[in-house]
């Protein structure tokens, strides 16, 4: 698999993306040219303000005269633990809820699905900052009420595609050689729906990324002085004419983030179809 | 009619259309693949040229190019000419095909139903061509639109002017598909498989209708079919596709009476025909394998604001019959008579009332564990075998997977048991670990009744398992179904619409209709000595692939339409009592 997702160029610079920020948010305290949390004098310029990249700080610095190339990195942990724990946990409960609710119909589904409904109704950012709130925010905590937040549209993407499926002659043909639903449910039907659990997994990293921002911004995220690529945004947004790059680094990290992931995704896609072996697109 | 355009019209001799060494090209991955090559033929005045051919052979592509309505840009014509009068079709700009397709050549296509707009009226649709195309004013429409449902006979032509398309049943639709199609009243009408998604008794009612309407207006015919039945009752001249290529051409009489290239006589030669089949060799009275007593399916059709039930469909209603040990059993009836139902219901797919037994063993009230054991002594094979295979998992894995499912083999036994089952209905044991898309649509076939055997079933339900296989292919999977029976004893309910299939294979038929038996006994008696009206009506339906009989008009009541089996909660539809003929020949009573 890995061998075949090398051989693609797209999905190999996904790939090579992905594993440089996995090692950055591993060895953080090791690369950071500065400390993150160091409030400098030498920091700020003349009036206060925050330093343009160039020089001393690579990246510049934000209001408080941190550098900003540490904060980034340091936020790489934040960011891609958020990105990849609350996203996961969000598409496997909407791909669970979605099949199971799919495949059973009648009254399974109609209590998971008027259930989903509900939560879709609910407002998301109430809801995280409800729940949020109970708990002691930390990084496990946040990124699980993201999660509570996102599986929503998962489930609904996934219960529609089931239903059409169930339909089909394959899964009849199951039903007539006795098959128990658990082996269908895992044997036939979710590998048919992996590429929209991947598509929309990977569509998803961006906005959880972002609503964790959102969430710091409000105070319940992950809580300051710790960065994240997010907070990073929120913190300095106000400043964004007279620094942007303050606002243009850490968006760049989220685009690059987003888009490796969904390069890698594609290609997984593709690896998986069997009807596509042997074609490269 | 445009006989200002067309002073020559009803010459007959002179070509409407020529079409010169027509190619189209489809892009693939691995570059362009020729579908069709150097075509050449001359369609002329109110003659009816059909392009025949099985799967694959470009007979669609030809009409779709002819159309303008290639799928862009994945096919394109390559080279070659469309000589409609002074004009060349493949030089046009879509803008200019505007004005020739509907106003000089319409098209009608396989499904009616995705044909016509659901959200429109048929007043509405008819009207949408008639202004379109500036045939009449817009205060004129309505009644010409009436006039052309009259043209197409359907019966209260005023009513279904008012009605949207699923209001309206599969021929009903097909007949105004036709009306759309005359509305300019075109030079050439291309009917591409215009009857393949119908019941036979409606089948030969549309073909009889385009056939008038052919005579009354001139119209040159391009009819696309797979079917040689249809060839030999419609057609004046046959040109025999076969991938891409023309096969050979000839007019209609001749191509049947003494096909030229060998191609043609075996594809003449598998073709099935009513009343040819050989004899069937007598059984001895073996034990009851299927005991089926008042079989009963209802179905609820719910709707309003509370999703109550308004109205129950009566599938199948107190039906009973028997098969024995090494019999066939054909259940054959029109779309909606509740044959596939009946399979179903004996593999517990649907809900069911009354008594089922299999070997002996009652599966009244069985949950689906409870009916596992029951499972292994009866298995199914559906129609669409590229739609009953898992895309994405080998063959092989899936021809053992009901060994896995009922804990019957594991490990190496699976390989071999595989590789033996696979040997067993014709495939190379080579072939194990490919997947679906890389079979023809016969291996396929062969894959699921290999699966369908791996269990060891007593019976097998066949539920039209040949009926979207091409005739050739057809008749080799007919084949080796027979050899699995000489072998081992199988039974099978043999479910088809398909008369001449069913005269091959059963040794009893069942005809049903709206969920009754309508008669029941051998073969012989039911399809050479049909007695109840609704047999005779369907024997007398199906085309007769011989040109040289003659045409008989359909003398059934046109435009009449089954009626349906939804009944309002608490009613029942009335039951038919069945009258013993002779021994083992049951007949429906007239009510």
């Amino acid at each position: 698999m890995l061998s075949e997702l090398l051989r693609r160029p797209r999905a190999a610079f996904g790939l090579v993306i992905i594993v440089a920020m996995v090692l950055c948010a591993i060895f953080a305290p090791w690369i950071m040219p500065q400390d993150p949390f160091e409030q400098s004098f030498d920091g700020l310029d003349l009036m206060g303000g925050p330093l343009p990249p160039g020089g001393e700080y690579l990246l510049g610095t934000d209001l408080l005269g941190r550098d900003l190339a540490s904060r980034l990195i340091l936020g790489t942990r934040t960011s891609l633990t958020i990105g990849v724990l609350a996203n996961g946990v969000a598409v496997m409960l909407g791909a669970a809820v979605g099949i199971t609710a799919g495949y059973f119909g009648g009254w399974t589904a109609a209590i998971l699905m008027r259930f989903t409904d509900l939560m879709m109704a609910f407002p998301a950012l109430l809801l995280a900052i409800v729940l949020a709130a109970i708990f002691q925010p930390s990084l496990l905590i946040v990124a699980l009420v993201i999660a509570m937040v996102n599986w929503v549209q998962m489930s609904r993407v996934i219960y529609t595609e089931t239903r059409s499926l169930v339909e089909r002659d394959f899964i009849q043909v199951q039903r007539s050689i006795g098959s128990n639903p658990i082996r269908i449910l895992i044997k036939h039907l979710l590998p048919h729906l992996l590429s929209s659990i991947i598509v929309f997994g990977t569509l998803g990293i961006s906005t959880t990324v972002l609503l964790e921002a959102t969430l710091s911004f409000l105070g319940v995220g992950v809580q300051p002085p710790m960065p994240s690529w997010g907070n990073i945004i929120f913190e300095n947004q106000t400043y964004f004419s007279t620094a942007p790059w303050l606002v243009f680094f850490p968006g760049l990290l989220i685009v690059l983030l987003a888009l490796a992931f969904n390069l890698v995704g594609d290609a997984l896609r593709d690896i998986l179809d069997p009807t596509l072996k042997g074609r490269h697109g | 009619m445009m006989m200002t355009e067309n002073p020559e019209r009803g010459d007959g001799v002179r070509p409407v259309l020529s079409v010169r060494d027509l190619t189209v090209q489809v892009a693939t991955t691995e570059g362009g693949k020729t579908v069709l090559d150097s075509l050449s033929f001359d369609l002329r005045l109110g003659e009816t040229l059909a392009l025949a051919g099985e799967s694959g052979s470009g007979k669609s592509m030809t009409a779709l190019a002819i159309m303008g309505l290639l799928p862009k840009p994945m096919a394109r014509i390559t080279a070659g000419a469309i000589r409609l009068g002074d004009r060349d079709l493949t030089e046009l700009t879509e803008t200019d095909y505007r004005e020739i397709r509907a106003k000089r050549i319409a098209m009608i296509f396989q499904e009616p139903m995705t044909s016509l707009n659901p959200l429109m009226t048929v007043e509405r649709q008819l009207c949408e061509v008639l202004l379109a195309h500036e045939i009449c004013s817009r205060r004129d429409a309505p009644k010409r639109a009436l006039q052309l449902l009259k043209d197409v006979r359907l019966t209260e032509p005023e009513r279904r002017l008012k009605q949207f398309p699923h209001e309206l049943s599969g021929g009903m639709r097909q007949r105004v598909m036709i009306a759309i199609a005359l509305a300019c009243d075109p030079e050439i009408l291309i009917a591409d498989e215009p009857t393949t998604a119908l019941d036979v008794t409606v089948q030969a009612e549309i073909l009889d209708l385009i056939r008038q309407l052919q005579h009354v207006h001139g119209t040159a015919v391009l009819m696309i079919t797979h079917d040689m039945g249809v060839v030999a009752e419609m057609a004046d001249r046959v040109i025999l596709l076969r991938e891409g290529r023309q096969e050979e051409a000839a007019p209609v009489r001749k191509l049947f009476a003494e096909p030229r290239t060998a191609y043609a006589a075996a594809l003449l030669a598998a073709v099935p025909r009513l009343g040819e089949a050989p004899e069937r060799p007598a059984k001895p009275q073996a034990q009851k394998l299927v005991e089926v007593d008042d079989l009963t399916v209802r179905f609820d059709v719910t709707g309003g604001l509370l999703n109550r039930t308004v109205a129950r469909l009566h599938a199948v209603e107190g039906v009973s019959f028997h098969i024995r040990a090494g019999e066939t059993l054909a259940l054959v009836g029109e779309s909606g008579s509740g044959k596939s139902t009946i399979g179903k219901a004996l593999l517990g797919l649907v809900p069911w009332d009354g008594s089922i037994r299999i070997d002996g063993q009652q599966t009244q009230g069985r949950s689906r564990s409870a009916m596992r054991p029951v499972l292994r002594k009866i298995q199914m094979v559906f129609q669409d075998p590229g739609a009953s295979l898992d895309a994405r998992m080998t063959v092989g894995d899936q021809v053992v997977e009901p060994l896995k499912v009922h804990g019957l083999a594991k490990g190496s036994e699976l390989t071999d048991r595989a590789e033996w089952l696979f040997r067993r209905v014709g495939l190379s044991a080579d072939m194990l670990k490919r997947y679906p898309h890389e079979f023809s649509g016969g291996q396929r076939q062969r894959v699921c009744i290999a699966r369908a055997l791996s269990l060891s079933p007593q019976v097998i339900v066949a539920d039209e398992s040949v009926s979207a296989l091409d005739v050739s292919v057809q008749a080799q999977v007919l084949d080796l179904l027979q050899e699995l029976q000489d072998e081992d004893a199988l039974s099978y309910l043999f479910i088809s619409h398909d008369m001449a299939v069913v005269e091959r294979v059963a040794d009893r038929v069942m005809v049903m209709r709206l969920g009754q038996v309508m008669e029941e006994g051998r073969r012989d008696d039911v399809l050479h000595d049909p007695r109840h009206p609704y047999t005779q009506r369907l024997l007398s339906a199906v085309p007769v692939p011989d040109p040289t009989r003659v045409r008989q008009t359909v003398d059934v009541a046109i435009g009449k339409e089954p009626n349906s089996p939804i009944y309002p909660v608490g009613e029942h539809p009335d039951r038919f009592a069945l009258e013993e003929l002779k021994a083992g020949h049951r007949v429906a009573l007239p009510d």
